[in-house]
């Protein structure tokens, strides 16, 4: 069907992402964008990393405020648990994407989310980043996402919108893809 | 014959593959003079760029174009390449089609008066053309095929042609489309190990509640949907052909089937990496999306049955199995490891336009059109997927699109066409 009555809030506006779309589609260079972070060594494995200017519509952007976020290991690795560890945030990462798109892509199918909640859990062998085991990678061996989802729409419909939020999702290609990572020092 | 002087015709259809025939005939009818250049024989693709074993996905009470049928004994069957090619040679002969073979075109340009088409042959002048060379004149590969080892062997799908032509050792298929699931099953079946890699797919079942799925999908309307009833036409140009195989025998061609033989199914190919092939971690929703995608149809179909009951009863609801995906499944592959001797592209075709000399490619070199009406006055192209109907795709949903280009191409030869709000003619 072509046309979506719209009879749900998420809090979305989805006719500005609809405009996105359009603009984009005539000015593809707008749709460039580029996000950064810089990180500040601190003690230990404690680092601060600071978020505020990103690129895009053609020009330099600006959050509305400085975020900050600490980052260091926990004390059972004799650390100080400054703050979540990196692998933490990538789960942060990917819930928040799959959580906005859920929302997002409710709102343009006219379905009234009531609450969602995302539980993840990734595993990892330690023995990877350890350097005690070549054949155990670094990273996670896996992520399970379960959604508890209350909406007004049909248990298929709700599948659907899950399924078509992971198809959309940044973080979840960046996760599930080989994504390249240049780094130069000084 | 070579002849340097240019000639003169109204109409100038390119290609003799059905939907230049169907269009052939329609300007016939409507006495309009033109002709039809083909680089090589009537039905060309099918005799060159097809596998030995390929039968249509559409059986053949399906298989009509303008003033022809199909009229053998086996109405429910497939046909498979050499009757497909006989079929549509038959129309050219019986529609009595204007074709020139041996004539490839090198060059559409726009003139004062029209086009200028240069062939091997000759060059002629016209004041319309119907680019009839199909969507499938070159495969589609990836990048990351330039990263292969020279000692892995790479087919397409229009090279191959069967096992036989494949070393002895594994194989990857990149594409679980229909193709790539008929040639995993037909490779696994030569003693080769076979991985699947899966992207974004369209499951069917062949048979539903005792019918053929196409028979369903015709008269439950699907495949007269146009346009105005698809949210995203560029999508469903782009949508990969069912899994779907031309048999009634072993009728069910899915990834189940597929893992019940011992093929491995991996996720989308991503990238080769220092002799590995790496493989997304998507896997599982592309099957859950393709999953639900067809119980959405099933579910449309149900409802149609329910308004439309026939005089033999449908047979009662079916869903079929989820998509069985391991718990975690295979994200590279060494291929030196792996004894992986070939790699097949299973991923789809695009349009050779390298000869259309004439600005109305888009971004991405597709022919901008409005349901087959290009954006060049006495301009048009048939026989892409979804041109104007969902059964734009298959065989017998080139009528249609004969009959409403030839229509506006009249109007325009008689000079009677309005140019439409959106610019296009």
């Amino acid at each position: 069907m072509s046309e979506v009555i719209n009879t749900s809030n998420n809090g979305v506006n989805v006719d500005a992402l609809l405009g996105a779309r359009e603009a984009f589609t005539q000015t593809p260079e707008a749709a460039q964008f580029k996000w950064r972070t810089s990180c500040t060594w601190i003690n230990g494995t404690h680092s601060r990393s600071s978020v505020e200017g990103y690129f895009g519509l053609g020009a330099e952007q600006s959050h509305r405020k400085e975020f900050i976020f600490d980052s260091d290991h926990p004390e059972i690795f004799a650390s100080e648990d400054n703050g979540v560890t990196p692998n933490e945030f990538i789960l942060v990462a990917l819930a928040s994407c799959l959580t906005a798109g859920i929302a997002t892509i409710a709102e343009h199918r006219g379905i009234q989310l009531n609450s969602v909640k995302a539980t993840l859990e990734a595993g990892m062998d330690l023995q990877g980043v350890l350097g005690v085991d070549a054949d155990v990678r670094n990273g996670f061996d896996g992520i399970k996402v379960h959604f508890d989802i209350d909406a007004d729409a049909s248990s298929e419909d709700i599948a659907a919108l899950v399924a078509q939020s992971q198809k959309r999702s940044a973080a979840f290609d960046i996760v599930t893809n080989p994504t390249n990572v240049a780094v130069s020092v000084n | 014959m070579t002849n340097n002087n240019p000639h003169t015709i109204d109409t100038i259809v390119i290609g003799a593959g059905h939907a230049g025939l169907a269009v052939s005939y329609c300007l016939t009818g409507r006495s309009i003079d033109h002709l039809v250049f083909e680089r090589g024989e009537v039905a060309n693709s099918w005799r060159n760029e097809r596998w030995d074993s390929l039968k249509l996905l559409t059986p053949n009470w399906q298989s009509r174009l303008p003033g022809y049928s199909y009229r053998g004994e086996n109405p429910d069957g497939y046909m498979d390449v050499k009757e497909v090619i006989g079929f549509i040679e038959n129309y050219a002969l019986h529609s009595k089609a204007p074709v020139q073979t041996s004539t490839t075109v090198t060059s559409l340009k726009k003139t004062s008066r029209g086009y200028q088409v240069v062939t091997n042959r000759g060059t002629w002048n016209c004041r319309s053309v119907v680019i009839a060379s199909g969507a499938c004149n070159l495969p589609s590969i990836p990048r990351a095929a330039e990263t292969l080892p020279d000692n892995v062997q790479q087919v397409t799908s229009r090279e191959y042609r069967n096992p036989e032509q494949l070393k002895q050792g594994g194989v990857i298929i990149v594409g679980a489309s229909s193709t790539g699931l008929q040639l995993a099953e037909e490779i696994h079946r030569s003693g080769r190990p076979v991985t699947i890699a899966v992207g974004e797919h369209v499951r069917l079942p062949r048979i539903y509640r005792g019918r053929d799925i196409q028979w369903w999908m015709d008269a439950a309307g699907i495949l007269d949907e146009g346009q105005s009833d698809i949210d995203d036409i560029n999508r469903v140009r782009r949508l990969p052909s069912p899994q779907l195989i031309g048999s009634r025998k072993h009728p069910i061609l899915d990834l189940n089937v597929m893992g019940d033989l011992g093929i491995q199914l991996v996720g989308r190919l991503m990238a080769v990496n220092n002799g590995v092939v790496q493989f997304s971690g998507s896997l599982k929703n592309v099957c859950a999306l393709a999953d639900l995608k067809m119980n959405r149809l099933l579910k449309v179909i149900d409802e149609w049955a329910v308004q439309n009951p026939q005089t033999s009863e449908y047979a009662p609801i079916e869903r079929f199995e989820p998509t069985r995906v391991d718990e975690t499944p295979c994200l590279g592959l060494n291929l030196a490891d792996n004894d992986i001797k070939t790699i097949i592209w299973a991923t789809g075709y695009r349009p050779d336009y390298s000869w259309l000399d004439v600005p109305v490619l888009d971004r991405k070199g597709m022919i901008r059109h409005q349901g087959g009406v290009a954006d060049s006055p006495g301009m048009y192209v048939v026989g892409l997927p979804f041109l104007r109907h969902r059964k734009s795709s298959f065989l017998h949903g080139a009528e249609d699109d004969a009959r409403f280009i030839c229509e506006h191409l009249d109007s325009f030869l008689n000079g009677t066409t309005r140019k439409s709000e959106n610019g296009f003619y």
